[in-house]
Order: C-alpha cells, then sequence, then structure tokens
C-alpha cells in the first residue's frame, strides 16, 4: 500500500469493479504499450520512523553555527516563537491560492495586512502578495520601468552578486540591455550613470545598503534619473528601513527586497520572500498577485484577489510576468513578525544590528582588520585580511563560529541582534588566538 | 473582521529583544527616516487570537474535501513538516564552507537522483521556485540549446490551446512567440495543426500529459517525433504528473525536459498560494544549460559546480531548499511501490468520481480520464440559468472547495474536479451526493444557487468594485 | 436586440467609428460591452503613437476576462478619452457616447459596415 491512501487494495479493487474495470492498469490503456514502466527503479518505501531517522542522519552532516558573522544577503536574527506557532496552523500551511474568497478570508486578509504593512516599511502606494524572492522582485521591477523606446536599464555593480546573476539572466531573455555600473570605493559612482545615462535608459537599480553594507545616496541618484525621464528601483534592507530613510522619502519609484529577515530561517537559501512596492502610478505594472478590499452583496468587508487581468491565467502570452504561486506563507510571516515587533520592536532591531556591527567593527580595527571604506554603514562592512581568510575561516568553523565572508578584496563581517557584546568578544579572542 | 491595524493601541508591545549592550551607536541625524511606519502595536496574546480567527475564515486541506482541478490538493503528511523543521536544516546559511553544509547537499543530490528516475531525466536543478519559475528556466534551456547551435530563428513555441496560462506567458518571457494549435475532438494534439505548426521557426513545444482535460494524449509519441523531426525541443509541464508518476515517465515519452510542482504531486504543502518549488530535469544534452550551483559528488563530498554554458541563475542560491526537503521525505517514505500505487489511486478517484456523477452532469470527454475531469454544465445553464460558478459557490456551503472553475478555456462552463488519491472513497461519496443535490437545486431553486454561498464568513465579494476602485492597502487617518 | 445608431460605422469586431474633418473617433458597441460584462479597466495607446486597420490598439479588462479592441483605421492616434481611465464603467452605461480614441492622418480603412449589416453580423454571433 502507498502510504497516505486510506483505502486497502481490496477495497480499491471494489471501487474498480462498480465502474466497471478489473485492474488500475484498465485505466491506463491510453498509455502506449512500449513506455509503461515495468519498474520504478528506487529505493523501497519506508516507514515514518525510519524516515525521520535518515533525514536526521542526513541534518547532521550540516554544522550548525553557535554564532553566524556572515549576512551577504541572509541573515542569522531571531525570530519570535509566535512566528512559528501562527504560521505552523494547518489551515495557512495547507490552503491553496485563495480563489475562493469567501472561504479564504483568512488568507486575503493576512495578505492585505502584509501589503499595508511593507507599504509602510518603504513609504510606497502599493504592494503586491510577494515573488519569489529579492533577486527575482529586482528582475521584475526591471521590467516594470521598461517603455516601448527605453530597453536599457543602469545596474550598480554594488548589488548583491547574486541579484546581479538573476537580473542578467532575466533581462537577456527579454532584450533588455543591462549596463554595469562600475563602483567608486564601493558607491554608485554618480558619474558612471551619467555617463551610461540615455534616452533609452529605462531606470537604474541599485541597493541600499548595498552589498558592502554602505549607506547608498539614493536621493540624489533618484533625481538624475527623474530628470533624465527614467525610474529608480531602489533594493533595500527591510531591517534598516526602521532605522534609515524609506525609498518613500526619496522619491524613489519602485522598492524591492528580500524579506527573509522578516522570520524566515536562513534554511540554506530558501523559502524567502521578495516583496515589491511601488508608487500608485505602476500599480498596473506590478506582477503577481495583488489583495484588494471592496463588499460582499450584504455590505461586509471582503478581501479579493484584485486586478486580476494583468495575470497570466487571464492575458496568456501578453501577461506583464507568468508568477502564479508566489511565497503566500512568507508573505503571512513577515506580517506577523512585523506586527509581533511592532514599530518599536523593529526600531530596537534595528539599532541592535547598527550597534552591535559598529561595536564589531571597532574591535576588528584593532586587530588589524581596519575597514576598507570610510562611509556609513549598517550591519555589514568590509575589512581588510591580515591573517589568510580561508584560514580565519576554518579556524573559526572549529569552533563553531561563522567568520565574515572571504571576498576577493577583503572579509564582509555582518552583525545582527543575535551578536551581543559577549558573542562579540568571543569572537575577537578566538581571532587573536589565529593571529598568534 | 477588524484587521491588525484597527486592533493596535498606542504603546502595547511585546518584549522580545533584550538591551542593547554594545555601546551607544547611532547613525547620524540625516539618515534617519522621518517618516512614521505604522506598523501595528498589539500584546501577544491579542496577535495570536487575530490569527486563529483568520485561521477559522480559512479552507485548508483537512478541513474537508479539496478537489481543486490542476491543483493536486493531497494530503501534506506532517512527518514532512517535521523533518523540515530540524534546526541543521533550518539554521543553515546559503554561503557556509562546504564542508559545513554536506547534508543541504545530499538533499538535493538525492533529490535529483530520485527525481531524474521519476521522470527518466539526467540532471535536475531545484533552483526555480514554482512551476510557473521551472517552466520559464526549461524554456531558457531550449533557448541556450538553439542558440548555441547558432539556429536563431526558431523563435516559436507551440502551445496548445488546452494549456494553463503559464505556458504562453512563460514563453514570452523566455523570448520566444506562441504559436497556439487547437485541440481534437478528443481533446487531445491535433496531430495535423501540428505539422502544420512545426518547421524552421520552431523551437519546441510545451505540452501537459494528461493534459487539463485530464486526458492522457495516445499518440504522444507521434506528437513528440513531430517535433524532433522538425528540429524543435519537448518541454513536459509537470503540473498533471500526479496522474503517472512511476508508470510512465516523460523521458520516456519523448520528452527533452520537464518542470515538476513539488508542491503538488510530492505532496508539500501550498501555503495559501507558496511557497512551492519547481525544479526542471533535462536529459544530459541539454545540462550543460542548466543554472549554476548543480550539485555533484566526488570521493563521498558534495561540491557545487557551474554548468559549462550555464543561462546562469533564475533565482538566489539553490532555490526553497526547505520545500525540498519535504519533498525527499515524501519520495522516502512512499518508495518504489508507493509512487505508482499513489497515481493509480488517483487515477482511480477520479474515474470512480467521474462514473458517478455523470448520468446527470455532462462529461465535457466522456472517456477514461486520468487524474481529473472536466464537466460542461453548458446544458444545465441553458435549461436553469445555474451556471458553473452557482454550482461551484454552492458547494461551499457544504464545506467543500470547489473544483476549477472555468478551465480550460475550450471547454464552456468548465469544472474540473481532480479528487487526490489521498481522499477516501466515502469522502468522495459524500461529496457526489452533494453534487447531485446541487444538481436538483439548479432545477428546483435556482435563485438560490444564484445567490449561494449562504453559511459562509462572507457572500460573493464585489469584485468589480474591488478593480474598478482598488483599495489595496489599509489608509491610516495621521 | 441591441440599438446601433444609424450615423455610425461598424466593424465586424465590434468597435464603432465616425468620421468629422479627417478625425476618426473610435468606440466599443453595445454587442460588445454586453458580452463584456462589467468593464474595470482600459488600455489605450499613448497619443502619437501609430495604429493600424484590423489591429489591436488596446484592450479592456473585465474582472475575469481581457479582449482586444481592433482599430476601424490606420493613421496616428490625436487623442485618447482619459476620463475612461479613471471610470471604465462610461462605457458601459452609455458606450456610444464614450469614445476611447481620436486617429487622424488617416491612410486607410478596415472594412466597415452601416448599422444594418453590423446588426446582421451580431445576429449570426449570437
Amino acid at each position: 500500500m502507498g502510504r497516505y491512501i486510506p483505502e486497502t487494495l481490496s477495497e480499491q479493487e471494489a471501487m474498480l469493479r462498480e465502474i466497471g474495470y478489473t485492474s488500475i492498469d484498465d485505466l491506463y490503456s491510453m498509455v502506449p504499450e512500449q513506455v509503461r514502466l515495468k519498474e520504478l527503479n528506487i529505493p523501497e518505501g519506508k516507514s515514518e520512523m525510519e524516515v525521520l531517522e535518515q533525514m536526521k542522519e542526513i541534518a547532521d552532516h550540516n554544522t550548525v553555527f553557535r554564532s553566524v558573522f556572515r549576512g551577504a544577503g541572509v541573515y542569522a536574527h531571531h525570530i519570535p516563537a509566535i512566528v512559528k506557532t501562527i504560521t505552523s496552523k494547518e489551515e495557512f500551511l495547507t490552503a491553496y491560492t485563495p480563489y475562493q474568497a469567501e472561504i479564504s478570508q483568512g488568507v486575503l486578509q493576512s495578505i492585505f495586512e502584509y501589503q499595508t504593512q511593507i507599504c509602510e516599511l518603504t513609504g510606497l502606494d502599493v504592494s503586491n502578495a510577494s515573488v519569489y524572492d529579492g533577486a527575482v522582485a529586482a528582475a521584475e521591477a526591471i521590467f516594470m520601468t521598461l517603455e516601448r523606446n527605453k530597453d536599457e536599464i543602469l545596474v550598480s555593480d554594488t548589488i548583491d552578486p547574486e541579484t546581479l546573476a538573476v537580473i542578467k539572466t532575466y533581462c537577456e531573455s527579454r532584450s533588455v540591455k543591462v549596463k554595469l555600473l562600475k563602483n567608486r570605493n564601493h558607491l554608485t559612482d554618480p558619474d558612471e550613470v551619467r555617463k551610461n545615462l540615455n534616452e533609452r535608459t529605462a531606470g537604474l537599480y541599485l541597493e541600499n545598503p548595498n552589498y558592502y553594507g554602505l549607506i547608498e545616496d539614493v536621493e540624489s541618484f533618484a533625481k538624475l534619473m527623474h530628470e533624465n525621464k527614467a525610474r529608480i528601483i531602489e533594493g533595500c534592507d527591510p531591517v534598516s528601513l526602521a532605522l534609515y530613510r524609506s525609498p518613500g522619502e526619496m522619491d524613489v519609484d519602485i522598492a524591492v527586497g528580500e524579506g527573509q529577515q522578516l522570520g524566515m530561517p536562513m534554511g540554506f537559501g530558501g523559502p524567502y520572500l521578495g516583496f515589491m512596492t511601488c508608487r500608485k502610478e505602476l500599480m498596473r505594472r506590478l506582477p503577481g498577485r495583488i489583495v484588494g478590499e471592496t463588499t460582499d452583496h450584504d455590505g461586509r468587508r471582503a478581501f479579493v484577489l484584485t486586478l486580476q487581468a494583468r495575470e497570466q491565467h487571464i492575458r496568456r502570452e501578453k501577461a506583464s510576468s507568468n508568477i502564479c504561486s508566489n511565497e503566500a506563507l512568507c508573505a503571512m510571516t513577515a506580517s506577523v513578525y512585523l506586527a509581533a515587533m511592532g514599530p518599536q520592536g523593529m526600531n530596537d532591531l534595528a539599532l541592535s544590528c547598527y550597534s552591535n556591527a559598529h561595536y564589531l567593527a571597532e574591535k576588528l580595527a584593532e586587530l588589524g582588520f581596519r575597514r576598507m571604506d570610510d562611509g556609513e554603514f549598517f550591519n555589514e562592512f568590509l575589512t581588510a585580511a591580515p591573517v589568510d581568510p580561508k584560514l580565519l575561516e576554518e579556524r573559526l568553523t572549529e569552533k563553531k563560529i561563522l567568520s565574515g565572508l572571504p571576498l576577493e578584496d577583503g572579509i564582509l563581517w555582518c552583525a545582527t541582534e543575535l551578536n551581543t557584546k559577549e558573542k562579540i568578544d568571543e569572537l575577537i579572542a578566538e581571532i587573536r588566538e589565529v593571529i598568534e | 473582521m477588524k484587521l491588525l491595524f484597527e486592533r493596535s493601541v498606542q504603546g502595547r508591545r511585546s518584549d522580545i529583544l533584550p538591551e542593547i549592550t554594545t555601546g551607544n551607536y547611532r547613525p547620524d541625524e540625516k539618515y534617519l527616516r522621518q517618516r512614521k511606519m505604522h506598523l501595528p502595536e498589539i500584546s501577544e496574546v491579542d496577535l495570536g487570537r487575530h490569527y486563529t480567527q483568520l485561521m477559522k475564515q480559512t479552507h485548508g486541506v483537512n478541513d474537508g474535501f479539496y478537489p481543486l482541478g490542476s491543483c493536486t490538493m493531497k494530503y501534506n503528511p506532517r512527518i514532512d513538516e517535521e523533518t523540515a523543521s530540524l534546526p541543521s536544516f533550518t539554521q543553515i546559511h546559503p554561503l557556509q564552507p562546504l564542508s559545513t553544509v554536506q547534508g543541504c547537499m545530499e538533499v538535493l543530490h538525492k533529490a535529483e537522483k530520485l527525481l531524474c528516475e521519476i521522470t527518466g531525466m539526467d540532471a535536475m536543478t531545484f533552483e526555480p521556485a514554482a512551476g510557473a519559475h521551472g517552466e520559464y528556466t526549461g524554456l531558457l534551456l531550449i533557448r541556450k540549446y538553439h542558440q548555441d547551435r547558432n539556429d536563431s530563428e526558431r523563435i516559436n513555441i507551440i502551445v496548445p490551446d488546452s494549456a494553463h496560462g503559464t505556458n504562453p506567458a512563460s514563453a514570452a518571457m523566455a523570448g520566444f512567440k506562441v504559436v497556439n494549435i487547437p485541440s481534437n475532438g478528443k481533446g487531445g494534439v491535433d496531430l495535423d495543426a501540428l505539422r502544420n505548426a512545426v518547421g524552421k521557426d520552431t523551437a519546441g513545444l510545451m505540452l501537459t500529459n494528461p493534459n487539463t482535460l485530464g486526458l492522457f494524449d495516445p499518440n504522444i509519441l507521434e506528437i513528440t517525433k513531430i517535433v524532433h523531426e522538425a528540429g524543435g525541443l519537448c518541454y513536459y509541464d509537470g503540473a498533471n504528473l500526479n496522474a503517472v508518476m512511476g508508470r510512465v515517465r516523460p523521458g520516456d515519452m519523448g520528452f527533452d525536459c520537464v518542470h515538476l510542482n513539488l508542491h503538488k504531486t510530492f505532496a508539500t504543502p501550498h501555503g495559501g498560494g507558496g511557497p512551492g518549488s519547481g525544479p526542471v530535469g533535462c536529459k544530459d544534452f541539454l545540462r550543460k544549460y542548466l543554472p549554476c550551483h548543480m550539485v555533484e559528488e566526488r570521493d563521498e563530498f558534495y561540491y557545487f559546480t557551474d554548468p559549462e554554458k550555464s543561462m546562469g541563475q533564475v533565482r538566489s542560491f539553490y532555490g526553497n531548499f526547505l520545500v525540498v526537503v519535504k519533498a525527499l521525505t515524501y519520495i522516502l517514505t512512499l518508495g518504489k511501490k508507493g509512487i505508482p500505487e499513489a497515481s493509480g489511486k488517483a487515477v482511480l478517484n477520479a474515474n470512480y468520481m467521474m462514473h458517478r456523477l455523470k448520468d446527470h452532469y455532462h462529461v465535457a470527454y466522456d472517456q477514461i480520464c486520468m487524474h481529473e475531469f472536466v464537466l460542461s454544465l453548458e446544458n444545465l445553464k441553458k435549461e436553469t440559468g445555474v451556471s458553473a460558478m452557482d454550482i461551484a459557490k454552492g458547494s461551499l456551503d457544504y464545506g467543500i472547495h470547489p473544483p476549477t472553475m472555468y478551465f480550460p478555456l475550450i471547454v464552456h462552463e468548465a469544472l474540473m474536479f481532480e479528487p487526490a488519491e489521498t481522499e477516501s472513497r466515502e469522502t468522495i461519496d459524500e461529496a457526489v451526493k452533494i453534487y447531485l443535490d446541487l444538481f436538483e437545486k439548479a432545477y428546483s431553486d435556482p435563485e438560490y444557487l444564484h445567490n449561494a454561498p449562504h453559511h459562509c464568513p462572507i457572500g460573493r465579494p464585489d469584485d468589480v468594485k474591488a478593480a474598478r476602485e482598488p483599495v489595496l492597502k489599509y489608509e491610516f487617518n495621521d | 436586440m441591441f440599438k446601433n445608431p444609424e450615423e455610425l460605422q461598424y466593424t465586424k469586431t465590434h468597435e464603432w467609428v465616425k468620421e468629422e474633418d479627417g478625425i476618426y473617433t473610435v468606440g466599443l458597441t453595445d454587442y460588445a460591452q454586453d458580452s463584456l460584462g462589467d468593464i474595470v479597466f482600459v488600455n489605450l495607446p499613448q497619443v502619437g503613437d501609430t495604429v493600424a486597420a484590423g489591429e489591436s490598439f488596446g484592450d479592456v479588462e473585465s474582472v475575469k476576462a481581457v479582449s482586444d479592441v481592433f482599430s476601424p483605421v490606420s493613421g496616428v492616434v490625436a487623442e485618447i478619452n482619459e476620463e475612461i481611465l479613471d471610470n471604465p464603467a462610461l462605457v458601459n452605461e452609455d458606450c456610444y457616447g464614450t469614445w476611447l480614441i481620436k486617429v487622424n492622418e488617416v491612410t486607410g480603412t478596415e472594412e466597415l459596415l452601416d448599422a444594418k449589416a453590423y446588426e446582421e453580423v451580431c445576429a449570426n454571433e449570437a
């Protein structure tokens, strides 16, 4: 018996007889004989107990670090207990896309609340219900800026390399020209922007804080782009938004980002959450699902999937995007997380990341790991490496400490609220030992 | 129901984080956010209750029959959730040193081997995060293949008119032109139409088999041959793999690449719309174009390698990894016999349910179906005014999630049922009774069905108002 | 049966057109708006765009469908009806009083029907 099938074989045979067949194979009579599989060449099924054992054994081949000083797009944070409790509820976990509004108000309202909170974080007008991850959000945002005679996009080389890789793939398939801008001291260079800007430029994509942790002068780039009838897309760190000026305050057209930090575990890369918000005039260009508020026939508040005529199931090859499934449960996770933290909690969190990172930078500098840049940074920064970064990584790994990420020109360090003074002091002591 | 924001009271909060102990660092004033951020200020207990209320207004797989066609709403085993929650999977940074992530790599490697065997493919990427994302990736493989051969004329992707909407949308995103071909009288691919459509400009064909009518196309070998002879490649949309897994493989039917929906066929939950996972498998000759980060094993150590002529990346890192953990758990549990048993029971369920409905409802294509079947309520609507929508909404009052409505587009007043293998005979019998009641009701009291549902948290929402005057977030007063 | 004004001309694809001093005004017929149902958005071209007879220049969205709108004439878009961008319901309420675009520099037209011939087209489709 295949597991999770309620009926015994004889019960199944009874069902078959009732509809005029004798074996399940009868139902596959349309399948040409020569392609029918005789035997599936995979191991025999196992009991729940055995499978759990096996999966645990596999999992044990990973190392869980006690302290993580690595970010680069993915961050270790404390996840409030309530977040997991709420998002594990079977109804939320197992429901399909809320096509039937009458029995899906829970999911629909949660997405509406998510959209509202993401708009609040970014200071922009409209949010969709999520896309696959931050990198795809950036690529989709680029498509939103295209006009008939504008098919070039400027992309700062200070962005996350993972995001850049995805942007390149997406743009190539749609024949959008990507002009990669060389940085100056790990910041987007205004001269490079001016040099590459022309009448075909649809927009500029940059990240803030950027890959090196530095705060970019988004506002002046927004001005420059708007003067040239082009758009600006800001890839943002959602935690930093509780502290730093929001895209809405800096005249940004589209704000996107990776929402993993809002309650999702690192999970070796996913599932994550791509959030996308924009100004009202770009609303109809947003890809994917959007939830709206309306009323039912008795005037009761109701939430529905709306503006659906943008989407693939109606517009088919003319759709603005092919996205169907998104990351709904991750969006709900972010929504619960933001509500659990509240405005004060988010501010405390951002300050904690900031403070711990700045303390870490000072302590590292004392050991010769001096910062390579002098710009404002949030919770990541690049330092010189007075010892071989690979050796350092190895030695710290033995202590279950994940070092900063070795890059070509230094080490990219990160601190969040989890990297308390105690943990940082411990790291510093370990590094001192490696140096000596 | 109240929104989170309407429950907010200034000053309320939970104590989640400790005091900062690293000092009094603060960014310069000029960098600081000025705009108020209206996040809810709410206690943990009220937050919990808010979502418990929302939960009660959500129909999940365990709330009742969920025959949503094309979506494979099977039971999501609890053990899969447990393995995917193991801290040594969840707490792994994707950029850790390789020696510290061997377990994760093993998951990807094992899942690749097993799913390649199930699909008849040679290599597989887990980067795509959903089915449509997989389609896009698979089409880029096809694009890369033709580009690499300097065959730049091949710009057309052939798609049958019964296809999922994502097929043409993905083809357009991947830079192709879409050529639609009609179905034949039996709901399959019209071979003459296909012969006429293929040529030097054909990049490939996208096909779901069984198709969206729930019918297995018996001409499948001829179909893939026609496309191959014209120099095109064949793409298998795995949305309906649940009908045939373990019994017939896309690779043996002549397909060159395939995407799977782990969140359908391999029992990972849909999460109210995601996260899914849409791995893409291909034959050996396409391997070199796959996305980066393929897992390889050498001397009992796993490495990432980038294929020689890789398309690059379609998502960050390695895809929705924790979803792959769930699917792997599922496959290990079912194993060699359980996989074909699951597909067989899914097909049995659909035929059983169709058989029991067909004396009353009109079956669009009355023949053996696979894991789903389509009714056409065109006659019922003519006779009673009751539409497919009305019947679907009527079933809500009985605690049934409606079937897929108005799809595929080639059937008028379509209702598409997919009673997954984990539904018991009793559940189906009960549902059949309800649908027969609804059928009678259509004649006796059509008005009642026009106004259905009557016992849900809300009645039919005003979709027109929602679209004409979009309210897409809560508006705060200050 | 729908009432189609005698003074207008029609296409088989359910657009109406009216010519005045070389400017062609284009809208949707009663049959079109009725079969589309409640229109929730209209996508229009930009002023200065060229349109070609028999080819799509925009589309109209209902809640669950989208339909192309075809140009009866070849020419250049001189004006678009901004009002329907904010209030698409006007197309349902008064389809012959609500135009979509005005076209000038017209170089050719689609086969245009009078009201009577157009009504036959509709009768055959119903």
